[in-house]
């Protein structure tokens, strides 16, 4: 069962107009740069795909990675915990002009949300939130003499992640903090693909070090020294 | 008392981390909020042990590293480079917010636009102009044993942070368990701000003039004593 793909091109050319995309990392810290690199080259080739509703926790950072996404004009709606940031202009400047959507989220029930959407669990409860403008419209049960505020589960219709050791089955381990929300949105989306910078044959992963089992995986693509986003950031560049 | 001004007895932020700092506990879990905050372990107490846990998914970080050595890969919630002390690990953003809700972290130190006398904290968004962000802030109020809020006793302009009822969105509802403000050390207890301790030079008429609800006191009244030179 060989899930690689040679090129980020190939491996997101399926993604179509309106599709909810969730794309992994935290800040710069395990994104898949040249994944969503390929998906606005491929947009300004083609026109598509747009009207993206985007799941990370930020909205971009400076002049590449989804700010770079949003400033090209693909997004239609961010869900995230985190859209202020030093160098967020792109998205600012679309939201302020009302021309993009925001779904905000606390941190923990992102990825609890996605978390469960991957278990198939579609509801659960969490005191994040209760008696904040955030649960303004959901329901509220007490337990045990708390309040918690009820949840919707959160799919996606594609997962772009970023692993560090990915096997030609799909198996994937993680650099440093990389890991944060990568192995929840694997789960979380009907089709997942990974930018992994060491691919491997089956067995060059110790099973013990897998992180992200291979069946929530689909298809994966191997960027050798991948760029970083944050280093991309400071020395400005621009996609 | 007319000539009374505040910024003569006042406490640096530093001394506020400092004196926050000598209630962490040895062996204790702990998650400094972005900002402010994350001063606090610089002040952390000789021969205590103590454990960092940062939403991103990391237990057990260290100092930041020497310009030029980061890994961007190896960062804290508010995106700063860090290292890592022996006994660390990593861990998925759904298992953080676990360590956080499930009770699991011993505290949680926020920062505070506003503390009411029931513990309601507001901590995140002013009013309802520009763009809002939440981060983790909504979660950590939720699940650590004690969570601890250091501030400034009154805003820029003179207004009290320790009020009756929060005028600012809230963060979170009856979460807060004691302040470290700029002036004194609060508790939050039965509804009630209790004062512990008081910065020496300041009368508790002065210092209840510039609170926005009651100070009760409930038995002796410390000195807050800080280091002179921080």
């Amino acid at each position: 069962m060989d899930k690689t793909i040679s090129t980020v091109a190939e491996a997101i050319a399926e993604i179509p107009d309106g599709a909810q995309v969730m794309i992994g990392g935290f800040g710069g810290s395990g994104a898949p740069i040249e994944l969503i690199h390929a998906l606005i080259d491929r947009f300004r080739e083609t026109g598509s795909p747009k009207n993206l509703t985007v799941i990370n926790n930020n909205a971009g950072n400076g002049g590449i990675g989804i700010a770079a996404m949003i400033k090209a004009g693909m997004v239609a709606k961010m869900i995230c915990s985190f859209p202020r940031s030093s160098n967020a202009e792109a998205f600012n400047e679309k939201y302020l002009a009302g021309e993009i959507e925001l779904e905000l989220v606390p941190q923990g029930t992102l990825a609890e949300r996605i978390r469960a959407a991957g278990a198939g669990i579609p509801a659960f409860y969490t005191p994040s939130s209760f008696g904040t403008e955030l649960a303004i419209g959901k329901p509220t049960e007490e337990f045990d003499g708390k309040m918690y505020v009820r949840e919707r589960c959160l799919k996606a219709d594609f997962a772009l992640i970023k692993g560090q050791m990915g096997d030609t089955v799909g198996n994937l381990t993680y650099r440093l903090a990389g890991r944060n929300f990568n192995p929840l949105m694997a789960m979380a989306a009907t089709k997942t693909i990974a930018q992994v910078s060491e691919l491997v044959a089956p067995g060059g992963i110790n099973p013990e070090q897998v992180i992200t089992p291979g069946l929530f995986v689909d298809v994966v693509v191997e960027v050798a020294h991948p760029q970083q986003e944050e280093v991309l950031v400071r020395t400005g560049v621009v996609h | 008392m007319s000539d009374f001004n505040i910024s003569d007895v006042a406490l640096s932020n530093a001394q506020i981390a400092w004196r926050a700092a000598q209630d962490i506990e040895d062996g204790s879990y702990v998650n400094l909020g972005i900002g402010f905050p994350e001063m606090i372990a610089k002040f952390q107490p000789e021969g205590r042990d103590v454990t960092y846990h940062t939403e991103n998914g990391v237990l057990g970080f260290g100092k930041a590293p020497l310009e030029g050595e980061e890994d961007w890969d190896l960062i804290n919630a508010g995106k700063k480079a860090i290292t890592l002390n022996p006994g660390a690990s990593f861990f998925h953003h759904a298992d953080s917010f676990a360590m956080v809700r499930g009770g699991h972290l011993d505290l949680a130190v926020l920062g505070a636009y506003q503390i009411a006398q029931n513990g309601d904290l507001a901590n995140w968004r002013v009013g309802s102009k520009g763009v809002p962000a939440v981060g983790g802030a909504m979660d950590l109020v939720h699940g650590a044993k004690r969570v601890a809020v250091v501030t400034d006793h009154v805003t820029k302009d003179g207004k009290p942070k320790l009020v009756e009822a929060c005028t600012f969105p809230l963060t979170g509802v009856a979460c807060v368990t004691r302040v470290y403000t700029s002036l004194a050390v609060v508790d939050i207890e039965d509804g009630k701000f209790i004062l512990r301790e008081k910065v020496p030079g300041m009368t508790l008429a002065q210092l209840q003039a510039v609170t926005g609800a009651t100070l009760h006191v409930d038995g002796d009244v410390a000195d807050l004593n800080v280091p002179e030179d921080l």
